[in-house]
């Protein structure tokens, strides 16, 4: 019985290293590689930390499992009387804390450039205001060649669940909550922030593949929190700005007026205002 | 006083009588003696564990078999709704499955019933220093056990999570359970949070104040260490939670104050009149997380000291790095004050925030790997028998391995970035909660369950018990890392109207198969439990030969505990001990005489 639960203890943790090792080649990983400037980077961090982790996962494991097995082969053996080691104390103190303390800064920089506002790139797009309402994204473009405007401005363009955003340029969105709190999670570009009531907070991504990506809510927003499903639209700028054009037209579309005519009247307005 | 008071009853008339002055009410429902308190703490989170593990495994049919009829209750719940439970009770699921196991099953079995049985014992004292309030701290658990029962009654319960954030949570509109029922809930947590003080501030009083002749705190077992250093968490912790949840329920009730602590103004929510206020959410968050970060280690400290003394005891050795171990649960205790922000990385709060608790929440990974290497040191050269004592004690070990290691992604902010609010999470705390403490409750309950009952537990009922819940346990939670991976969100009535999820069905379904032999798995417990109350073979005071103060008090211990003052010579890990060649244990208790009046002998080489 005794080598039953030796080999009990040495077999979990092989089959739990097991199931990491084949689950990339089973679907069981990340939805997509990261398709974003900064989702990549982090991906690389969670592999170090993977490594990192994996290293002491097995290590620990085999201690256990050989101190398991040595210590239960001879039933009258009587145990070493020992309390401790000061050598080991220290050792296995200093030893995790430089690496911890590695961890910890190393992940420094991407967490810098995601949030902090003075290290966002320069040349950022505010592409639009996204508004997270129970349950679904309203989105507000600016006014085809405007700027976002924080409060609402006359010509802007709206759409609902449908994000679109020029590639291969860092793009700002201004986060907001018309109710309680939300949580803007693409997986595939490995984005996320909480929209938080009464807060505007800048979110800012690069897309670097042109597709269509799921939207999602990371943040418990009422019965109704599964089913807040959105899409974020990453294609070619010049596809972006006739996206937004049509969106425009369309918007003011009166029923008789030829789209087109409507378009024109829409920027004369503004341009008049 | 009360030391000498019980010294003095136990001399004189000896227990059996000192007990039969008592009614029976007294004795055993409204009772005073800390053991009987224990006991009924423990009883009833046992009860409540089943409660809460009824209301998961309601979470895990609702993922696997979205909107099928619930085996059982489902045509009972929503005959009317041709069995289809709705989102909103998911909702209030899980934040009853939480609630439940959070603030009526860990945090009570380890404070209050192995807190309120083992400290006096262990430490050798009569009673707690309070008996009164100990008691009390017992009867102020059912008026919150009242309040969230009543919470289910009110508009399908509560449905905000457990951490009630708001503006979801203080605004009746803004979901379904956010009316009464959130009111029923949040007191519910004040009465919890009553009793816990209540405990903790007797907790420290008797530690300080109580011990036995000859007890020095360096002479105290790790047990004891870990409830010491949970009172003090508990006590600085929780009037926080407490004036939060009091703050809330000012936002939220119609006829009270209107304050607006967490509300700020003009939110529209569900086409109701735009709100007036001024307040900021992220409060809640800070004030929560500033308990609800220590509570984890509350959950898991005493568990810790627990498993250190069972550990020794079952490889016959002394701990390894005794006063390491010491120091680096208080270091966990420390830190456990500044790493609260880690819960809101993706919130909104300062990113500077991010960065400073980012680098507390990956050094509090050091204390927990000291203790970890100290366990596996205290095996190493000891003789190991697998009783279920040992072999929930070696689960404890390796699943606190998994959870800390897990850990360290969601510490490091740009990866938590990610997997926020994933089944990562997920993974990781049941690994915490249920893979370390509760396998180390398990474990304690076998250990200590003859000095409770004065008779022994079955062993291959604790064995089945034991293999059963660790594979469903290890089969339910380990693939939820991969389904974090895979941007899985927590929370989700029905994941699978996401494209990019569909493919995890399969991994779901095989997560409820696993965790449905988890949860029947505890009826083993349950019976083994009951069954050896009354049938298990009796046992004397000390079956499992180990050295602590509570071995040395009669099997099951009378009123007043010790029929002979106890008095200490020594720490509690003297196992295989070179003074005696006879036996592998040396009790704190007994008394050698001085090494010149001994014969002389050679100590044992120490291993390298």
């Amino acid at each position: 019985m005794r080598n039953f639960w030796c080999l009990f203890f040495t077999v979990w943790p092989i089959v739990a290293v097991g199931t990491f090792v084949i689950a990339p080649a089973m679907g069981w990983w990340f939805p997509t590689d990261a398709y974003s400037t900064l989702g990549q980077q982090i991906d690389d961090l969670f592999y170090l930390i993977l490594t990192i982790v994996g290293v002491v996962f097995i290590g620990t494991h085999i201690a256990l499992g050989y101190t398991l097995w040595k210590g239960s082969q001879d039933p009258n053996r009587r145990s070493w009387f020992t309390h401790g080691s000061h050598t080991l104390e220290v050792i296995w103190t200093i030893v995790p804390a430089g690496i911890l303390l590695f961890i910890a800064l190393y992940q420094m920089d991407v967490w810098r450039m995601y949030r902090v506002q003075s290290a966002f790139p320069e040349d950022l797009l505010e592409v639009a205001e996204v508004t997270a309402r129970q349950f679904e994204w309203r989105i507000r473009y600016p006014a085809p060649g405007r700027p976002l405007q924080l409060k609402p401005q006359k010509g802007d363009v709206y759409a609902v669940n449908d994000l679109h955003v020029p590639v291969n340029r860092p793009v700002l969105i201004q986060l907001r909550t018309m109710d309680v709190q939300h949580s803007f999670f693409v997986p595939s570009l490995r984005v996320k922030q909480d929209a938080l009531p009464g807060q505007v907070i800048p979110v800012w991504f690069e897309v670097t593949k042109p597709g269509i990506y799921d939207l999602t809510c990371a943040e418990l927003c009422g019965w109704g929190h599964y089913k807040m499903r959105g899409r974020v639209v990453a294609e070619a700028e010049e596809d972006f700005r006739a996206y937004l054009q049509r969106l425009a037209a369309e918007q003011a579309y009166d029923g008789v007026t030829p789209i087109e005519t409507a378009l024109s009247h829409a920027e004369k307005r503004q341009n008049e205002e | 006083m009360a030391a000498q008071a019980g010294a003095h009853a136990a001399g004189q008339h000896g227990h059996g009588e000192h007990a039969h002055e008592l009614s029976f009410v007294r004795k055993y429902i409204f009772s005073t003696d800390h053991k009987v308190i224990g006991i009924q703490f423990l009883i009833t989170t046992l009860l409540m564990l089943m409660v809460g593990g009824a209301l998961a495994l309601g979470v895990r049919w609702q993922i696997a078999y979205s909107w099928q009829t619930m085996p059982i209750v489902g045509k009972w719940l929503f005959g009317e709704q041709g069995g289809q439970i709705s989102p909103e009770f998911y909702t209030m699921l899980f934040t009853m499955h939480a609630t439940v196991m959070i603030f009526l099953v860990i945090i009570p079995i380890l404070a209050g019933a192995f807190g309120n049985f083992l400290i006096p014992l262990m430490i050798g004292a009569d009673d707690m220093a309070f008996p009164t309030l100990n008691m009390l701290s017992y009867w102020f658990m059912w008026p919150a056990i009242i309040c969230f029962g009543l919470s289910f009654l009110f508009d399908g319960g509560p449905a905000a999570g457990w951490t009630s954030y708001p503006v979801l949570s203080a605004i009746a509109e803004a979901a379904p359970g956010s009316g009464m029922a959130q009111t029923m809930w949040l007191l519910g947590l004040t009465f919890v949070g009553v009793s816990s003080m209540m405990g903790s501030v007797n907790y420290m009083t008797t530690i300080i104040n109580m011990r036995a002749p000859g007890m020095t705190l360096f002479r105290m077992p790790l047990t004891i260490w870990g409830m010491f250093i949970t009172a003090i968490l508990q006590a600085f912790a929780l009037p926080v939670l407490t004036a939060a949840g009091f703050m809330l329920l000012f936002d939220r009730l119609p006829f009270s104050i209107h304050s607006c602590f967490f509300i700020p103004n003009d939110l529209i929510i569900n086409n109701a009149e735009p709100t007036v206020g001024g307040g900021q959410p992220l409060l809640w968050q800070h004030l929560f997380w500033f308990y609800s970060h220590p509570a984890v280690y509350i959950m898991l400290l005493p568990a810790m000291g627990m498993v250190s003394d069972m550990l020794a005891a079952m490889v016959r050795k002394p701990i390894f790095g005794y006063r390491p171990m010491v120091y680096s649960m208080a270091a966990i205790a420390g830190l456990g004050f500044i790493v609260w922000g880690h819960h809101m990385f993706t919130s909104g709060m300062n990113p500077a925030l991010g960065m400073t608790f980012m680098t507390s929440t990956i050094m509090i990974a050091l204390p927990s790997a000291v203790k970890v290497f100290n366990w596996i040191g205290t095996i190493w050269g000891g003789k190991v028998r697998f009783n279920t004592v040992t072999l929930n004690c070696i689960a404890f070990v390796t699943m606190f391995i998994v959870g800390g290691l897990s850990g360290i992604f969601m510490a490091a902010v740009p990866v938590d970035i990610y997997i926020h609010d994933t089944y990562f999470i997920v993974a990781h705390f049941h690994y915490v909660l249920f893979g370390a403490t509760l396998f180390g409750v398990f474990g304690a309950i076998h250990y200590w369950f003859p000095k409770m009952f004065g008779r022994m537990m079955n062993e291959t009922l604790g064995k089945w018990h034991f293999l059963l819940s660790f594979i469903g346990f290890n089969g339910a939670f380990f693939p939820m890392h991969l389904l974090g991976i895979a941007g899985f969100p927590r929370r989700y009535a029905e994941p699978w109207i996401h494209p990019y999820l569909e493919h995890l069905l399969p991994m779901n379904r095989f997560i409820t198969i696993s965790a449905i032999v988890m949860g029947f798995a505890q009826f083993l417990l349950l019976a083994n439990f009951a069954y050896s109350m009354f049938r298990g073979p009796k046992v004397g005071r000390n079956p499992w030969k180990a050295n602590t103060l509570e071995w040395f008090a009669p099997s099951p211990p009378g009123h007043g505990n010790f029929d002979v003052q106890p008095v200490v010579f020594r720490g509690p890990y003297e196992y295989s001990s070179p003074l005696v060649k006879d036996r592998d244990y040396l009790m704190q208790t007994e008394y050698l005489p001085r090494r010149e009046e001994r014969p002389t002998e050679q100590p044992q080489p120490q291993p390298a």
